[in-house]
């Protein structure tokens, strides 16, 4: 082992690439402690966590019997240094900062657009400077303005028709995950330099491309010197690499911290933080540093400030993502490309908090889920999961093929190599009213408007499969094409009024943008274009020959029970719609990818839709993501998950979600009652083992 | 060859160990006053299936039956005895993990009965059966039934070392007496291929297919069974099996 000398922060570290280059996975991969151990060395709460944490439950009761919202910011526009440093309790915080001067403030972030900052304010009671109005309608052009300055009316039809809806055009896009580890590893001098370097490095023809990257590479630089002023406010030196793990855990945080004090974005994820912050503590630990008290403490009170990131917005946008989520998401353990298991002690340590503070939906902890985890650790999840259902899955078999084993995820499925890769996030097409657009030659079922290409329509009394494929087909395509270039000027005005700088300023100079794209109603799809084939649907039409509703004849497969007849075509249609989107340029070579996840959004689609082939009704509720329709599903979850794993990964990277929930007593027996396969070898009944806490335990908590 | 169904549920997690697949078949002679299955009583119905297509099916996604298997469940499944023979065996060809959810009340000491049991038994990796009383009166009382075939079928798979789950449905008023809880410990205790005890306690949830069905239900009123008793009944349940095993 070579010791480095460099900074007094590596010593003891093992050298790698990643002395000599910003390569955080390569500092990973040179330190880390796999732990197959179980979790019998975790500890409690402090005191001190404890009264934080009082602090903070009295502080979320004062926001809810506020309406939801305790304070909001209505002047000071939110910057990385807008706000001094703000506390719980000085005295009893282990780790600091806070994205305004006050706890669950909300900040003014209006760069996305001035009207939705102006809304959420006003819905929530408060009234913004109309100075600041004035200044951002007048003299400073936000995202929103500058998008609607581009759109086509074409785009525009397309978006108030609801067959692309939820678009990222007056709100921050998100999805983007700096690299907040290098804060700590590095230092931001380390960091500055680096990035000065790749300035000198552009090439020398002024190209728009060449120009916007120099440009874009100044504005990191000082996003990075912002991120040292705000660090220091808070008495912090955070120009040099993080010397032990409280350090360490506080430098990444004031990394992360920058960046929600800047963004209001759909999903403000961590990354993959733990088994990097491990090695910090095995390293504290060994050198009698910090005790394991101490470490969960600040980890605890690292997670607590996590749960305290809020953003300012609208009814709408809640109901569309269902609540007010932030989408920390915190990816857990995984493989590692070697074969060695990522799961250390901090994996266990972040999960714990869950214990310690009680269950919350955030910060999002994911668990990368591989066949190969350590089976002390699957155990350890399998409890946590059930006492505080806290904890999302992810399979990393999967995505490790893919992404290699430093990938995170942002928001709730997207997966990418942290600060190599980022993602344009694009919302959904709504391939349920593309059919029915398909069928009446690009008329809206329900405005009656010409919105589509006027194609010819189906004008026959019972639809006949291959004319409506032929149909649809042509009709995905014209609506790939609206779609990338809607998502094309949105891209383009969200880097250029509203531009992620310290997450960028986190992530190497050349970025993998992936350029994402979604699917909404496939499984009404699937079921729709079954029915034409397998069963006789007839159209019924309204006084100007418009189809406005269906009639099934006869049963039909039907998408979620594993038959091939039926989740084929939901593959081919995936196939295709990708296919189309492809065919399109994309901005800044954007990769496209497609998501079939509208795990919230699915009732606000279907209730834009008209009734289509498969009998549902107009206005009824899409399932969500790629599930299959509530109720259709008949042979049982197994069967269900089959259908949706048939879909091609390849075209739907960006995610494929099953939601599914299941009554605790359907997934296995209460060991209360039940003493099965324990052997009833009479002595571990006497002795009460077969009431002991297994997998099972605590399944009556319904 | 072709059995007949009910249905069937890819997600078993209720019926043996892990996840299994689960195949209700159609048909059962008995008519337990409390069962919650009443539309899988009449023979001759069902939906025909073949061995062929559910070994297809648990192949497929065989991932997911790693550490379960495959669950005969009713109905009564010994009602078809051939075709699940079949099935077993082709199930053992692709070691997937066998069991028979079953009343026991088919059982028979005849001989060329007993030679067809033998082979699916050959095939088969778990009984769970269902001692719906210890008390041969009381058993026909409940199921229309006496109990001693099913008694005598615990026995014979003891003789030929089948591990065995008994599983028991505890319904207050009629299954959940004390003395009657320990004798049937005492009977299963001295079984010593006993592997487990599942005690199900009584639930309401089959009341409405009665309705749908036009049958009266005979345990119309009665409560289901709180979890607080049914952990009373495993209680005694094990006494009678310590009891039995001297322990």
């Amino acid at each position: 082992m070579i010791v480095i000398q460099k900074y007094d922060g590596w010593k003891g570290f093992e050298s790698g690439t990643w002395t000599k280059e910003i390569n955080v996975r390569s500092f990973i991969k040179h330190n880390f402690t796999p732990y197959d151990g179980n979790e019998a060395f975790l500890v409690g709460p402090t005191k001190a966590t404890l009264d934080l944490w009082d602090q903070v439950m009295e502080l979320t009761k004062q926001e809810r019997e506020a309406g939801g919202v305790l304070d909001m910011d209505t002047r000071v526009i939110s910057t990385i240094t807008s706000h001094g440093p703000g506390y719980l309790n000085k005295d009893l915080e282990k780790i600091v900062g806070l994205q305004t001067d006050k706890p669950l403030k909300r900040a003014l972030m209006p760069y996305g657009g001035i009207r939705m900052a102006e809304k959420a304010c006003k819905d929530n009671g408060y009234e913004i400077d109309p100075e600041i109005k004035e200044f951002f309608t007048t003299h400073r052009k936000t995202h929103n303005a500058g998008v609607f300055d581009a759109y086509t009316p074409e785009m525009r039809a397309c978006r108030s028709s609801h067959i692309i809806t939820g678009l990222p055009d007056a709100y921050g896009r998100g999805r983007i995950i700096g690299d907040y580890r290098r804060v700590a590893l590095y230092g931001v001098d380390r960091l500055i330099e680096d990035k000065m370097e790749q300035k000198e490095t552009t090439r020398s023809a002024m190209y728009s491309q060449v120009i916007q990257e120099r440009e874009e590479l100044s504005e990191q630089i000082r996003a990075l010197e912002d991120l040292k002023k705000m660090a220091l406010s808070y008495g912090f030196d955070i120009s040099h690499p993080a010397r032990d793990t409280k350090e360490a855990i506080q430098w990444l945080y004031f990394g992360y911290l920058a960046a929600v004090k800047e963004q209001n974005g759909a999903a403000m994820s961590l990354g993959r933080t733990s088994t990097f912050l491990d090695i910090y503590a095995e390293r504290d630990l060994k050198n009698g540093v910090y005790t394991e008290e101490e470490l969960q403490e600040m980890i605890d009170h690292f997670i607590m400030k996590l749960r305290l990131i809020k953003f300012a917005r609208t009814p709408e946008y809640n109901a569309l993502f269902s609540g007010d989520p932030q989408w920390v998401t915190e990816s857990i353990g995984g493989m590692a490309i070697d074969g060695r298991h990522m799961v250390t002690k901090m994996s266990y340590r972040y999960l714990h908090t869950l214990e310690n503070l009680g269950a919350a939906p955030e910060p999002n902890l994911t668990v990368l889920w591989s066949t190969n985890l350590p089976e002390n650790f699957k155990r350890y999840c399998a409890r946590i999961s059930i006492e505080t259902s806290s904890v999302q899955y992810e399979n990393d078999d999967l995505m490790r093929f893919h992404h290699g084993d430093d990938y995170a995820i942002a928001c709730c499925v997207s997966s990418m190599k942290v600060g190599k890769e980022m993602q344009f996030f694009g919302a959904r097409a709504n391939l349920a009213k593309c059919l029915l657009y398909a069928i009446n030659g690009g008329v809206d079922e329900i405005s009656g408007k010409q919105i589509a290409p006027k194609y010819r329509p189906i004008t026959s009394e019972y639809l006949d499969y291959a004319e409506v494929m032929e149909k649809y087909d042509a009709m995905m395509e014209w609506l790939a094409g609206v779609y990338v270039n809607t998502l094309n000027i949105i891209h383009y005005m969200h880097d250029k009024y509203c531009y992620e700088k310290i997450q960028m300023a986190l992530h190497d100079k050349k970025v993998t943008r992936w350029f994402a794209t979604g699917i909404a109603g496939l499984s009404v799809v699937a079921d729709s274009l079954s029915a034409i084939k397998y069963a006789k649907v007839k159209t019924i039409r309204n006084e100007n020959g418009i189809v406005v509703d269906y009639e099934v004849e006869g049963d039909f497969p039907k998408y979620g029970n594993d038959d091939d007849l039926v989740d084929n075509i939901a593959y081919d249609i995936v196939h295709r719609f990708m296919t189309h989107i492809k065919k399109n340029h994309t901005y800044r070579d954007g990769i496209p990818t497609t998501s079939i996840l509208t795990i919230t959004s699915n009732v606000v689609y279907g209730k834009n839709t008209g009734a289509t082939p498969d009998g549902r009704k107009k206005g009824e509720a899409f399932a969500p993501g790629a599930n299959p329709m509530h109720r259709r599903d008949t042979k049982g979850a197994v069967s269900s998950l089959a259908s949706v794993a048939k879909l091609p990964f390849v075209d739907a990277q960006d995610g494929i979600s099953n939601t599914f929930s299941i009554i605790p007593g359907a997934l296995g027996k209460d060991d209360r009652i039940f003493a099965g396969d324990i052997a009833i070898d009479l002595d571990c009944c006497s002795s009460g083992a077969c009431t002991s806490p297994t997998l099972f335990e605590g399944l009556d908590a319904e | 060859m072709t059995g007949y169904i009910h249905s069937k549920e890819s997600f078993g997690t209720v019926d043996g160990p892990g996840i299994r697949y689960v195949l209700f078949m159609q048909g059962c002679p008995m008519r337990c006053l409390y069962c919650h299955n009443p539309d899988t009583w009449e023979t001759g119905k069902g939906t025909a299936i073949t061995a062929e297509e559910v070994i297809e099916e648990i192949k497929s996604n065989k991932a997911f039956y790693q550490k379960g298997g495959i669950t005969v469940s009713g109905g009564e499944p010994l009602l078809q005895l051939e075709f699940i023979t079949e099935l077993f065996r082709k199930c053992k060809e692709e070691n997937i993990h066998t069991c028979i959810d079953t009343s026991g009340i088919t059982f028979k000491e005849d001989e060329e009965y007993l030679e067809k049991l033998d082979i699916l038994l050959g095939f088969t990796d778990l009984v769970m059966l269902d001692i719906k009383h210890i008390n041969s009166e009381s058993h026909k009382a409940l199921t229309g039934h006496k109990n001693e075939n099913v008694l005598r079928l615990a026995k014979y798979l003891e003789e030929k070392n089948i591990p065995l789950w008994v599983r028991h449905v505890v319904v207050e008023g009629y299954t959940d007496k004390k003395d009657d809880l320990i004798k049937l410990g005492e009977f299963i205790g001295k079984l010593k291929n006993l592997k487990g005890l599942d005690v199900l306690p009584y639930h309401t949830m089959g009341v409405n297919k009665y309705k749908e069905m036009g049958i009266p239900y005979k345990l119309e009123g009665v409560p289901a069974l709180s979890k607080e008793d049914a952990r009373k009944a495993k209680e005694y349940i094990l006494y009678g099996i310590k009891k039995a095993r001297q322990i």
